[in-house]
């Protein structure tokens, strides 16, 4: 049994007076907190280099201390690792099978390798599986990995024509065989647009659980998608497949903000691609203060032609770690409305 | 987090079916999310998947009306809890018929009749799942049923204000039209001896099965008159840590494929009392591989024996609470699992003091609802918790982190139902029996063409080809083309390998692996081509989806081996390659088990590629 606690009058000497009733401010500088308690450090092999990181590092942390780059499609910085995509998978000498770089915890005499043939040939499977059943055209980042890695994702054979339109995944397939080997089945199929902010193009999804993490308790707490589905089949949705406007969607957008793919976008991009006059390299970013409350989200502002075409917030930004809400994410319209003063 | 829930409101039936599990709504009482995040044990979210097993039998499918009350009253968003009923395969997220014949067409009964009963069933009902919801009848194809000793098997349920189930087997299409005809009675399945599903049945010797077909299955007076809770009591008297000695002595190891050894999880679990508390034991029964049926025997024909074994098992790790999870495909097993745990509790075999001593231990039921992947250990736990059955990375393994979050114990039924004998005659002598590496007796499921199918036990050390022998021989033509052991995450192993001893290091040296103890011959009448689609099919379906070597790889092999076997000819060059890529990186990479077993069977049968007259036929053209 816990042993009561005194009451807060007994503990807290409120009836005597105050000995001291301000306590002066040291002139000069804030002085800066006490740094925290030195972390342990352990010692690894990677790649036959010796390295010391903070016990408690990743093996990915591990890698970039030494500067060796490591594919990742999963993880960010910002989110727990869900390590799903298998990309970033590295050699443990003693395991039988590779393991995670991005949440595997550095542990003492660990010896690692990062670059061998068994690393390279998952990597390159890996990113084949996905480009050959997801329309990567958008991502940049995979495709750059798929060319280091020389996948070639159309060995698989030509890509599958798309299901018709019914809602993929309501009914298993079960045990027919929707195959017969001639052509590589894809998670092909149209863009969802139901709502004025933001499109869902799951023709593109990799099924990184981001968006999830982001909607669910890693930053919004809205839960308003989630993954559904099993196999192949799994699929990002709300609850029946529900438009977004049904659903607990609140619109903060932090799912695009961490979609990798480009397959969760702004309204205002899709529109732009589609007709052919989003030119990234074009734009320039600019970093502000979010106006609306005093949080004070850093926003970056990229703008094209002049124009406002969508907001970022950088993901090691002290605040909010790169989410946002509705109004800093969407709400910048204003920026060049008509009774505006200039 | 607000919930957000719109869109329909319950019926009367859908607010029963859920208030049968949950208890009647009490006004004002809702689960505080924190309580989910921080104490997800005291929670209720574990209650989810019975809540949806009692949707679902009772209005046919998961209708919004039904999922949205669910939630209000777990606070559970809709979104995730959509996530997770449209993970399980029983379950159906629209509107279908009342009635559902699922048809095994899994390689045991592949073989064995199944394509003739799913073409008549075709014929009067169209293909499968393709009936109209008013119809009021419709079938699918099922993955193995488990009851592949008596093959054809198909599992007939009907939802309604009286639900059940029935698992017929061998089946015909006529008998199964019958049953789900009327869906309001309960067909009366026709009585299969014992002696069907263990030809052993009555022989000395036998450990495991002594008592099978000589008990009442729901009698705890023939259990307690046949030495019932002898090997409690005597465990008590031996104390946790003596209990524990003997299971390490024993070599005992799992039996559910992975060959761990059960003393060092039990001393593990033992061991993290003082830091942790509160730790769970979990016994999987979840025995979903393909032509395994060994512990569905068990748990149907000597329920009390799994139920004393938890029981010591939970009294010598120190666990209060224990979770049974069944597969949710065996119906008569979880019906006297139940029945029995409930038996056990009445009479203070199960609950607060039992025994009158001081000493607590419980049992929950929990069915699973058509996911082979909920075998895996770190997958059966988020399946009990709420959530998706999709496995947890390891480290860190579940005698530190295992459901709930606490230190876990967690074995298989046939691992458990050996520890009586080991409490009872002392680890050494259990010991004495089998080869070194291998100790004690085994369960082994004899399926295909086979004499008499069947579970069989013989003491570890037994070569295959006198297995095959006990059980009267390579049925069929008599000529055998090839071996199925371990199951579909298994070997193929050719006539030449008959003499591979069946124990953990017999297999081993083979490069194979015992697995779950499948033993399946195939005459050389077999397509085996065929065989290795089905087997591609299965691992294609049911991976759960979350690791990208396994989700897309599965869906690759199974490509590439229509290609391979004249699909298309102009890709038969590169599909050798491509199968091994994509074995390696499945075996590599995977999170789970599954994955990295996905490949193995199909490798194993395309390395004796000149042995396996059936490999060579290619695709029939017709199919």
């Amino acid at each position: 049994m816990e042993k009561k606690k005194p009451a807060i009058q007994e503990r807290l000497p409120f009836n005597e007076p105050a000995p001291c009733p301000t306590v002066p401010v040291p002139p000069g500088p804030i002085p800066a907190p006490p740094p925290a308690a030195p972390r342990d450090q352990v010692t690894l092999t990677v790649d036959d280099k010796t390295v010391r990181v903070p016990e408690g590092s990743t093996l990915l942390e591990a890698c970039r201390t030494l500067g060796i780059d490591t594919p990742t499609l999963c993880y960010l910085e910002n989110l727990n690792p869900v390590n799903v995509c298998r990309v970033c998978v590295v050699e443990l000498e003693g395991s039988r099978t590779l393991v995670p770089a991005c949440s595997r915890r550095v542990e003492n005499g660990m010896v690692i390798r990062t670059d061998s043939e068994r690393v390279r040939l998952s990597r390159r499977m890996v990113l084949e599986f996905l480009a050959s059943s997801v329309n990567v055209s958008t991502a940049p980042e995979l495709q750059a990995y798929l060319e280091q890695y020389g996948g070639q994702p159309e060995r698989f054979g030509p890509a599958a024509p798309p299901e018709a339109a019914e809602e993929p995944g309501t009914e298993r397939p079960a045990v027919d065989c929707p195959t017969d080997g001639r052509t590589a089945a894809t998670v092909a199929q149209p863009v969802k647009i139901d709502n004025d902010l933001y499109i869902r193009d799951y023709s593109k999804c990799i099924l990184c659980y981001k968006c999830v993490q982001a909607c669910g308790e890693e930053a919004q707490n809205t839960f308003a998608i989630a993954v559904a589905g099993r196999g192949f089949d799994s699929r990002i949705s709300t609850e029946y497949s529900v438009p977004l406007p049904d659903s607990a969607c609140v619109y903060c957008g932090n799912c695009i903000g961490v979609c990798p793919t480009g397959a969760l976008m702004f309204k205002s991009e899709y529109d732009m691609r589609e007709a052919g006059t989003w030119k990234e390299s074009d734009q320039e970013r600019t970093d502000t203060i979010c106006p609306y409350c005093g949080v004070g989200c850093t926003l970056t502002l990229h703008v094209q032609e002049n124009q406002i075409v969508k907001v970022t917030s950088p993901l090691d930004q002290e605040v909010t770690r790169g989410h946002l809400c509705i109004k800093g994410r969407f709400g910048w319209q204003f920026v060049r409305g008509k009774g505006r003063k200039k | 987090m607000d919930l957000h829930i719109a869109g329909q409101s319950p019926d009367r039936d859908e607010r029963s079916a859920v208030d049968s599990v949950l208890g009647p709504l009490q006004a004002g009482k809702v689960e505080s999310y924190h309580l989910q995040q921080e104490r997800p044990d005291r929670s209720k979210r574990h209650l989810l998947l019975p809540v949806l097993h009692a949707i679902n039998s009772r209005v046919g499918w998961i209708s919004p009306g039904a999922l949205n009350y669910a939630c209000s009253r777990l606070n559970l968003p809709p979104a995730e809890a959509f996530g997770v009923a449209d993970f399980y395969g029983l379950f159906s997220m629209k509107p279908r018929p009342r009635a559902v014949i699922h048809v095994c067409d899994d390689i045991a009964c592949l073989i064995r009749g199944a394509p003739a009963i799913c073409e008549q069933l075709a014929g009067r009902l169209g293909p499968p799942g393709a009936a109209e919801p008013s119809s009021g009848l419709t079938w699918l194809r099922s993955p193995c049923l488990g009851l592949c000793e008596r093959a054809p098997a198909a599992l007939v349920s009907a939802a309604g204000p009286k639900p059940w189930e029935c698992a017929l087997a061998p089946a015909r299409a006529d008998a199964l039209l019958a049953a789900a005809d009327q869906p309001e009675h309960r067909p009366e399945a026709p009585p299969v001896p014992t002696s069907r599903s263990v030809p052993q049945q009555g022989q000395p010797g036998l450990r495991l099965l002594r008592r099978v077909g000589r008990l009442q299955p729901e009698s705890l007076k023939d259990h307690l008159a046949q030495g019932g809770y002898e090997a409690l009591r005597r465990a008590v008297e031996l104390g946790p840590e003596r209990v524990i000695r003997e299971v390490m002595d024993s070599k005992l190891v799992g039996r559910g494929g992975a060959a761990f050894p059960a003393g060092r999880k039990w001393e593990a679990v033992y061991r993290a009392r003082s830091s942790q508390p509160v730790r769970y034991l979990v016994c999987n029964a979840d025995e979903s591989e393909p032509g395994t049926f060994k512990d569905r025997v068990i748990m149907e024909e000597d329920p009390y024996l799994l139920i004393e074994s938890m029981t010591i098992a939970g009294v010598a790790t120190g666990c209060e609470r224990g979770f049974l999870y069944v597969r949710g495909e065996y119906p008569l097993a979880f019906e006297r699992l139940s029945h029995a745990i409930r038996q056990a509790r009445r009479h203070g075999f199960l609950g607060k003091r039992i025994l009158n001593l001081d000493l607590s231990f419980d049992i929950e039921v929990r069915r699973g609802a058509g996911a082979y992947i909920c075998g895996e250990e770190t997958a059966l736990f988020n399946s009990i918790e709420g959530y998706r059955g999709e496995p947890r990375n390891k480290p860190p393994f579940p005698t530190e982190v295992g459901l709930f979050g606490r230190p876990t114990l967690v074995n298989n039924v046939e691992t458990l139902v050996n520890v009586p004998g080991i409490v009872l005659w002392g680890g050494r002598s259990f010991a004495a029996v089998g080869t070194p590496g291998s100790t004690g007796t085994k369960l082994f499921c004899l399926s295909g063409h086979v004499g008499r199918p069947g579970v069989y036990e013989v003491p570890f050390g037994a070569s295959l080809a006198s297995l095959l022998e006990l059980a009267g021989g390579v049925g069929g033509s008599g000529r055998l083309q090839g071996v199925l052991i371990g199951g579909a995450a298994g070997t193929f192993l050719s006539p030449r390998e008959l003499d591979t001893p069946m124990t953990f290091e017999g297999t081993r040296a083979i490069g194979a692996a015992l697995g779950s103890a499948v033993v399946m011959p195939f005459d050389d009448s077999v397509d085996l081509s065929r065989i290795l689609l089905r087997i591609a099919a299965f691992f294609r379906d049911e991976s759960c989806g979350q690791c990208v070597p396994c989700r897309v790889g599965t869906v690759r092999q199974e490509e590439a081996l229509f290609r391979l076997f004249g699909g298309d000819v102009q890709g038969i060059g590169q599909a050798p390659l491509q199968l091994a890529e994509i074995g390696q990186v499945m075996s590599d990479a995977s999170i789970c088990g599954l994955g990295h077993t996905a490949s193995s069977a199909i490798q194993s049968a395309l390395a004796r590629w000149d042995e396996f007259s059936g490999l060579r036929q290619g695709l029939n053209p017709d199919h």
